[in-house]
Parts: structure tokens; C-alpha cells; sequence
């Protein structure tokens, strides 16, 4: 199979408008992934799909990652030559700066055909709260159907195109996202409404307030 | 606080529904405790008469957010977790967790522990598949006597099972790097002979089942899958292949020491239920064979890698996806490691929810009694369906 350089290299001859860039994965025997914009996410689908040396016409698990924003200090250090004639000094200075929160889909793609994979897809929001809307892939592999769902339920991305977008773990009511890395879990996951309150609110009316003691 | 009480219009009901198209249907809600739904499994189905027009499935009353308690806990701590996925084939899960993690770090493993996996997987993909046919004749109407039979063979495997590894369901036997404990010569010996006495019971039993009339008029030509919609639907395991698409990870992955045995893939030529059937009730007498080859030549030595570090332990940053054919299909655990003892992102790759997708689209057009053959033959369990 051709190696993530040479796809990214014939993606970008091929969709020159779209940006592809290789996440590199340090892990032992890791593959680089292809992470594509998310305007063109879906022709690149289609195109990995269909295209014949690749045939990747299997998408075997599709999930969400949580990226919150997360604070980086960066250590730069500099040389200072000693007016005085002494050795020169190192003078470390720390910069604090905020990496932006995202949240991320990976497919992970195989072919059936041709027997080989995986090529590993990303796709990434733009931040975490009003731009996670995503395309979705389901149209390309049926196999996204349920895993865009939960993903929609548990991480709260939007895929746009997806034919029938519903929580699929969590019950329809629930608000809040589990998967998130700031998700608080509520006190009581059970509590829902129940006939009581309005019966205890009914009893509170018919036995009025007690009379008071020592009144004629 | 006052709160108008509603009860969800979702609920267990049956009522009848108008469609413009089809004119009077009625709109069943079956499970989530209906014997024949595994579980608690709940579909919504509305039907024509007696024929299916809609089927939605509906998901997590055994959710437990396992892929967040995964988070939550040490890459060791996770495995436990993994048996109780799939509480039929824990063995296998187990597996695919640790090789998921054997990948992140670049574990290697020593050559018995690899046998004795192959071994035990081998030995779940037989317990699996009986129980399958059991629950798939329990489910046609052949009440208790074909189930009892598959449940007395699962039962002597799980006693296999817990004498190695002190359970009989929740294994928690492979390590990163090896397996806990080690098998005596006596369990070899044990597995040996079910192993020759396994194919006498499959004789036995598809000599009762496979060719019964009864089984062939509910089973064929029933939730016909095709091959492009299988593929497209990322379709696992015994189910793709009996839709006729040769895609065996044992021989695609060649992951562990598949490439050492000699087996062949039994495929299905309609995709139907009996399809489904007929290509485990083959699969099986491969395992048979696997596993008598694993047997002869499974060597002494070391099961644990010396340099496996069980206590803390803490991969480099990177990531990992790592998958096995389990007997229910592919099972994957795909795993970011940021360099804590905690894996950052924890994710199972479920077969028995991706195999569902296309529940509805087999289920259209048939009866309700066969839509109810048709999800016994997908083979879930609602452990790993909801996790």
C-alpha cells in the first residue's frame, strides 16, 4: 500500500483547494495520519474511496477525541556576554500561550478489496462550543451510521448530512456530553419528575397552616 | 417545585399509527425485556399486518460509559473491564486490548503465551458459535432441548476456563507481554480431549438440526444480505463472510501466530440466515483443526516477556489501533497514549453495534417471527452493544 506521504502527495494534486496535512504518530510502528479540512472532508471520502490503487472501502471505527484548550509554556533561552568581561550568562524567559480547544474525528480506514489498510483520517472542529459542526461520512460508509451518532451523543459533534442524527447511549433527554474532558457528572443521574410534587403541593393546600396555640 | 408529569411518549406501548402510503399500521415497541431480544435490547417496529415496514433499534440500557471508566484508570486496570464487554468471549477481548497495548509500547511477546492465545481464542470461538446455534434454535421455537445441548459443551469449556484462570466468564488473563498463568500439562490435556470429543458433538448435533425441515423453511431466503452493502456497512465476522466477502482477519492481519496454522475461511454463497448458520457450524470444524495444530506444538518456556512492565506502567506518547477477529466479528481498541499511566482516549471498536446497522434493512418485508430469527443470527451481546 502507498505510504501516507504518497496519498497526501496525490490528495493535494488532486484537490489542490483542500489542506492535508500528515500528523505524524511517534508510537512504535505508528502510522501518520492525514488530517483534512473539514470543507472537502467528504470528496477526499469518496475519493479514498473509489480511487483504485486505494479501494479503502471499509471504514472499520470512527470516534471522537476531546482537545480542550490546554496552556503551553514555552522555554526560549538566550546569551548574555558579561559587559564586565566574566563568562556570559543564559537567561531562560517563559512565554505562557493558550493551544485552542478542538474536538476530532478519526476514521480508520481499510480495504476489502485489496486487502490492505489502514489509512487513518482526521477530521477537526474549529473550536469547542459553536463551530463543531462536521460533514459526515455516512453517506460514504454506511458503517459511520451509528459510531457518527454516538459520537454526536457522547462528544455533542454535529454531522451535517447524517440521515438520521440522534443520541444513540444516552437518552433523548439528557443534556451534556459523557465523553468530554470537562463533563461534571450531575448528583443524581435518576431524578426525573414525578407525580409527588404535585401531591405534596396539593396537601400543603388542603391542611392550611396549624392554628396557633393559645388563640380562643 | 412543581413539574407537570408526562410519561415519555417512548415507552413500552403497542398503538396503532396512520401512514398515508400504507394506511393502517400498528407500531410495537418490543423489548427492552422480550426474551428473544438477548437482552435488553429494544426495537421499535411498525407493522403491516404481520410484515415489517420500519424497524429502529434503540440503544443504551446497559450503557455505562466504559470508554470513560477506560480513561479513568490505569492501562492494567482497564482489563477487567474488557471481559465484561462481550461476557461470552472475554478471552478475546482481552486479547485485542493487549495487543492494542502491546502495539502502543512495542511489547513483544513470547512464543507460549502466544500459543496459549491462540489456544484460548480458539476455544471461545467454539463456545461462542454453540451458544450461537443454541440461542438460534431457542429463537425459531425449538424450545430448551438444542440450547441445553450447546450449554452442556460451553459448560465443560468454561470449566477449562476457570481452572486456568480461576473464572469462568470474567477470564482477565492476558497481560501486556504474555498471559498471567501458566497452563499445566494436565489443562493441556484437558483441552485435548474436548477438543477430539468436539467434533462428535457437532456431528451429533447438525445431524438433528442442520438438515431439519423445519429449520430450512425459517432460515432460507430469510434477512438476505448482499455483499456491497455488507462491506459498505463495515459488516464483521461470520456475517460478512457468510454474505460471501472473504475477509478473515486471521489471515488478512496474520496477527499473533495464524499465519503458522492451516485453516481454510468457510464463505456463504446467499448472505441469508441459513448462511449465517451453516458458515459458524463450519468455522467451527476449523477451530477444531487450529487448535489440534496448536496443541502439538505448543512449546515450554517463558509466558511473561521479562522486560513486560506490569506495574507502572506508562507507554510514550503516541497512539495505537489494534484488532482481532473475535467471534462475534472485528473487535478493535484504538488507544492514545500522553505519556500518564491513564491512556488518554480509550475507544472499543464494538462489532456487535456495527453489525447492527443493518438490522432494518434485513428485517424490511419480513415477518415479525423472522425478524426475531434475524437479529439471533447477527449474534449481539448488549454488553458490548452499549457499553
Amino acid at each position: 500500500m502507498e505510504t501516507p506521504e504518497q496519498i497526501q502527495a496525490r490528495l493535494a494534486a488532486r484537490f489542490p483547494a483542500a489542506a492535508v496535512t500528515l500528523v505524524p504518530n511517534p508510537a512504535p510502528a505508528g502510522m501518520a495520519a492525514l488530517l483534512v479540512d473539514a470543507a472537502h472532508a467528504r470528496q477526499i471520502a469518496f475519493f479514498l474511496r473509489e480511487d483504485p490503487e486505494l479501494k479503502l472501502d471499509y471504514c472499520s471505527n470512527a470516534t471522537g477525541i476531546d482537545w480542550p484548550e490546554k496552556e503551553i509554556v514555552e522555554t526560549t533561552r538566550s546569551t548574555l556576554a558579561d559587559p564586565a568581561g566574566g563568562p556570559p550568562r543564559t537567561i531562560e524567559q517563559k512565554t505562557k500561550r493558550i493551544q485552542p480547544g478542538y474536538l476530532e474525528v478519526v476514521y480508520h480506514l481499510y480495504s476489502m478489496a485489496r486487502k490492505h489498510g489502514p489509512v487513518i483520517l482526521r477530521v477537526r472542529t474549529g473550536n469547542r462550543t459553536d463551530q463543531v459542526t462536521l460533514p459526515s461520512l455516512t453517506p460514504v460508509w454506511r458503517s459511520c451510521e451509528f459510531q457518527e451518532r454516538e459520537i454526536y451523543d457522547l462528544f455533542g459533534i454535529t454531522f451535517e448530512g447524517h440521515p438520521d442524527l440522534r443520541r444513540l447511549l444516552m437518552w433523548d433527554e439528557f443534556t451534556g456530553h459523557p465523553m468530554r474532558k470537562d463533563y461534571v457528572e450531575p448528583d443524581d443521574y435518576e431524578w426525573e419528575p414525578t407525580p409527588h410534587e404535585e401531591v405534596l403541593e396539593k396537601a400543603k393546600r388542603h391542611y392550611a397552616a396549624p392554628e396557633k396555640e393559645g388563640t380562643p | 417545585m412543581t413539574t407537570a408529569f408526562t410519561p415519555t411518549p417512548s415507552g413500552a406501548h403497542v398503538r396503532a399509527v396512520h401512514d398515508p402510503f400504507h394506511g393502517d399500521l400498528l407500531e410495537i415497541s418490543m423489548g427492552p425485556h422480550h426474551p428473544s431480544t438477548h437482552g435488553v435490547f429494544r426495537m421499535m417496529v411498525t407493522l403491516d399486518g404481520e410484515n415489517v415496514v420500519k424497524l429502529k433499534p434503540v440503544f443504551g440500557y446497559l450503557h455505562r460509559n466504559h470508554e470513560k471508566l477506560g480513561e479513568n484508570t490505569s492501562y492494567l486496570g482497564s482489563m477487567p473491564y474488557t471481559d465484561r464487554l462481550d461476557y461470552f468471549c472475554s478471552m478475546t477481548n482481552n486479547w485485542a486490548y493487549a495487543l492494542a497495548v502491546e502495539k502502543l509500547a512495542g511489547q513483544p511477546v513470547p512464543e507460549r503465551a502466544e500459543y496459549l492465545r491462540v489456544i484460548l481464542a480458539e476455544l471461545t470461538r467454539l463456545l461462542n458459535h454453540t451458544c450461537l446455534a443454541g440461542f438460534l434454535l431457542q429463537d425459531t421455537g425449538a424450545s430448551g432441548t438444542p440450547l441445553m445441548y450447546a450449554f452442556r459443551e460451553r459448560e465443560k469449556i468454561l470449566d477449562l476456563f476457570e481452572a486456568l484462570s480461576g473464572s469462568r466468564m470474567m477470564c482477565n488473563y492476558q497481560r501486556f507481554g504474555g498471559c498471567r498463568i501458566d497452563a499445566t500439562p494436565a489443562w493441556l490435556a484437558a483441552v485435548r480431549g474436548i477438543v477430539d470429543g468436539y467434533g462428535a458433538f457437532l456431528d451429533e448435533y447438525e445431524e438433528l438440526i442442520t438438515g431439519n425441515e423445519i429449520l430450512l423453511a425459517r432460515t432460507q431466503n430469510v434477512g438476505v444480505l448482499s455483499p456491497a452493502l455488507a462491506v459498505s456497512a463495515g459488516i464483521t465476522g461470520p456475517m460478512l463472510r457468510a454474505a460471501g466477502v472473504d475477509y478473515d482477519l486471521r489471515k488478512v492481519d496474520g496477527y499473533g501466530l495464524y499465519p503458522r496454522f492451516d485453516f481454510r475461511v468457510p464463505l456463504g454463497a446467499h448472505g441469508d440466515t441459513y448462511d449465517r448458520y451453516m458458515v459458524r457450524m463450519l468455522e467451527m470444524r476449523e477451530s477444531i483443526g487450529i487448535l489440534r495444530q496448536a496443541l502439538a506444538a505448543i512449546p515450554d518456556g517463558p509466558i511473561m516477556d521479562p522486560k513486560a512492565k506490569i506495574r507502572g506502567f506508562r507507554p510514550k506518547p503516541g497512539e495505537a489501533y489494534g484488532r482481532i477477529e473475535g467471534p462475534k466479528g472485528e473487535i478493535g481498541f484504538y488507544l492514545i497514549s500522553d505519556g500518564t499511566p491513564n491512556p488518554y482516549r480509550y475507544r472499543v471498536r464494538p462489532p456487535s453495534l456495527i453489525n447492527l446497522t443493518v438490522l432494518e434493512d434485513l428485517c424490511l418485508g419480513h415477518t415479525l417471527a423472522d425478524a426475531v430469527i434475524i437479529l439471533g443470527s447477527i449474534d449481539i451481546v448488549l454488553g458490548e452493544v452499549d457499553r
